[in-house]
């Protein structure tokens, strides 16, 4: 490692802490593109078994070449831009929608080294990225100059909006217990318990002590992402969505962005609810294999909701986000507050 | 030129870009989406002067709360362009002073001894986390003001309330899922028995 710090320093010099951090940049998008590539794959195959088919099987063997053809499908279609669009917005909008989707990976730590940026205030961090991703979405429908579009522009912003909220107070709830805005921090204080020190750490997780909570994150997740049973942003059979306008890579921009802030999401449970890179079990190590298995987990639920639920009714949805899931979350913040100051509390 | 120099002019251009079209834009859209990337930018910049929750709390709030109400609201409005620019020459000696006063004011506040803290004093040492220490500090010594912050706010959530508030259950249009679920069969359908039609 020393060697290559000195190598590079001696043919880039100054630039080199630039280069160094963009290599490690490209070292963490690089393989989320292959795996957002791939998540395509894995859910059109897992639905496809759900269903009693098979899914994908023509291009390469098993299929396996099937997210490649789609993406060069798309590469080589053409951007239509509707008459009077509003050309320039109408361009950065799919940009806004996949830019902090993958930004927000600059504070998700693998290990308790592998990170790109350990910054003190991470969870904070990851909260501003992804409440930026609405402008991509709100953005679209208005500068495709549509009424189809618009509405669901701001059908969808609504819905990411409600969700932001249950969801924040979710991750409130784990931040209070961690007494941190760290990721590394929040995961090692996952490691501590009584049933971590017998030897089955994954019930010293947090989704157990703080379980209405993990589901509350885990749903209003599922919403924020615009994912079955909550995709009314594009309920193919239903209703118009607020990418109508789209074709060829700026449409596909936005899936990339979807699928991106799905593994994103996954991440983040892994992190905050199921232990990140701890082993769930005593005997055998720590590493980063738990927290992709976990992650692999956690984006097979949201495949399963797909293949399992009927869409949601819109004023449901709002009526849960905002009637059901906000009461509970205020209400749980303050029994987890009187639970850590009274005698029977379990973090310390 | 160091790197945080040359970050900061780099931060402060883009600013001063953004905000001159944040007042010359136009669209009203654009310039809300100008005053996005004005936010965004003094995220930035605090960031760089070791306000990580501050910088982070700004985009938070303000981009990705305020400003999407804002946007929401200006994407409905349907300005008469014309009608706005009418009076300008007429409003712009009282704006004018408005402008001065704010920047002496500005001047005033930023030249008080509050702000003039020696560069080696400001720095703060490794291992201080600045979220602990304001959450800390808004518990302890700024309660009141605190509290009454969130006073202020639950007032407007409630004046926003009674404003849309249609007069309870009874003349509420919204339908109840829970009597939509316990609906059954026999309450919405009737099936009636009838004697064969013979010719």
């Amino acid at each position: 490692m020393d060697a290559l710090m000195n190598f590079g320093q001696g043919l880039f010099g100054v630039a080199w802490p630039a280069v160094w951090t963009l290599l490690k940049i490209v070292a963490i998008v690089a393989p989320l593109m292959l795996g957002l590539a791939y998540l395509t794959y894995f859910e059109r195959k897992v639905i496809g078994y759900m269903h009693v088919r098979i899914g994908p099987n023509r291009v390469g063997p098993w299929g396996l070449l099937q997210p490649i053809a789609d993406g060069l499908k798309l590469l080589l279609k053409e951007v239509v831009v509707p008459t009077n669009a509003s050309k320039k917005v109408f361009i950065i909008a799919p940009m806004l929608a996949i830019a902090p989707a993958l930004a927000a990976w600059a504070v998700i730590p693998f290990t308790d080294t592998l990170v790109l940026a350990d910054i003190d205030a991470s969870l904070l961090y990851i909260l501003a990225m992804t409440s930026i991703g609405v402008y991509g979405i709100i953005l679209s429908g208005w500068a495709s100059n549509s009424k189809y579009a618009f509405l669901g522009a701001m059908r969808s912003a609504a819905q990411m909006i409600s969700y932001e909220i249950a969801m924040g107070f979710a991750l409130i709830t784990v931040l209070m217990i961690a007494g941190s805005l760290n990721f590394i921090d929040i995961v090692n204080g996952q490691a501590e318990g009584r049933f971590a020190d017998m030897g089955l750490g994954f019930l010293s997780w947090n989704w157990l002590p703080l379980l209405p909570m993990f589901l509350v994150y885990l749903i209003s997740g599922t919403a924020e992402l615009n994912r079955a049973p909550f995709d009314l942003a594009e309920g193919e059979s239903e209703i118009v969505g607020f990418h109508v306008e789209y074709s060829g890579m700026a449409f596909a921009l936005f899936f990339l962005a979807e699928y991106a802030n799905m593994i994103l999401v996954a991440a983040l449970t892994s992190l905050l609810f199921l232990g990140g890179w701890l082993s769930p079990v005593g005997f055998l190590p720590d590493g980063i294999l738990w927290m992709f298995a976990k992650m692999s987990f956690v984006l097979f639920l949201f495949l399963w909701f797909r293949a399992t639920f009927p869409r949601y009714r819109y004023d449901l949805l709002m009526r849960l986000g905002w009637k059901v899931f906000l009461p509970l979350c205020f209400f749980w913040v303050i029994i987890v507050g009187a639970w850590m100051i009274s005698p029977l509390t379990i973090w310390n | 030129m160091e790197f945080q120099t040359a970050v900061f002019l780099f931060l402060a251009a883009i600013l001063i870009y953004a905000a001159l079209r944040v007042i010359t834009a136009r669209n009203p859209v654009t310039a809300v989406l100008h005053l996005m990337l004005a936010f965004f930018t003094t995220g930035g910049i605090w960031l760089m002067m070791q306000a990580e929750f501050l910088g982070i709390a700004l985009i938070v709030v303000y981009v990705g709360a305020v400003m999407v109400l804002f946007l929401f609201v200006v994407m409905m409005l349907d300005p008469n362009f014309d009608q706005l620019r009418q009076g300008f020459w007429r409003y712009l000696p009282l704006g004018a002073m408005l402008g001065l006063v704010m920047v002496l004011e500005m001047g005033l506040v930023l030249g008080s001894k509050y702000f003039q803290v020696p560069l080696s004093e400001a720095v703060v040492e490794p291992g201080i986390s600045n979220t602990r220490e304001l959450g800390a500090l808004l518990v302890t010594d700024y309660v009141f003001p605190f509290e009454l912050a969130a006073v202020i706010l639950l007032v407007g959530m409630v004046a926003a309330v009674v404003l849309t508030f249609r007069g309870g259950p009874k003349r509420s249009r919204v339908p109840n899922p829970s009597t939509q679920l316990y609906v059954k069969a026999k309450d919405r359908v009737r099936v009636l028995q009838m004697p064969v039609e013979k010719d």
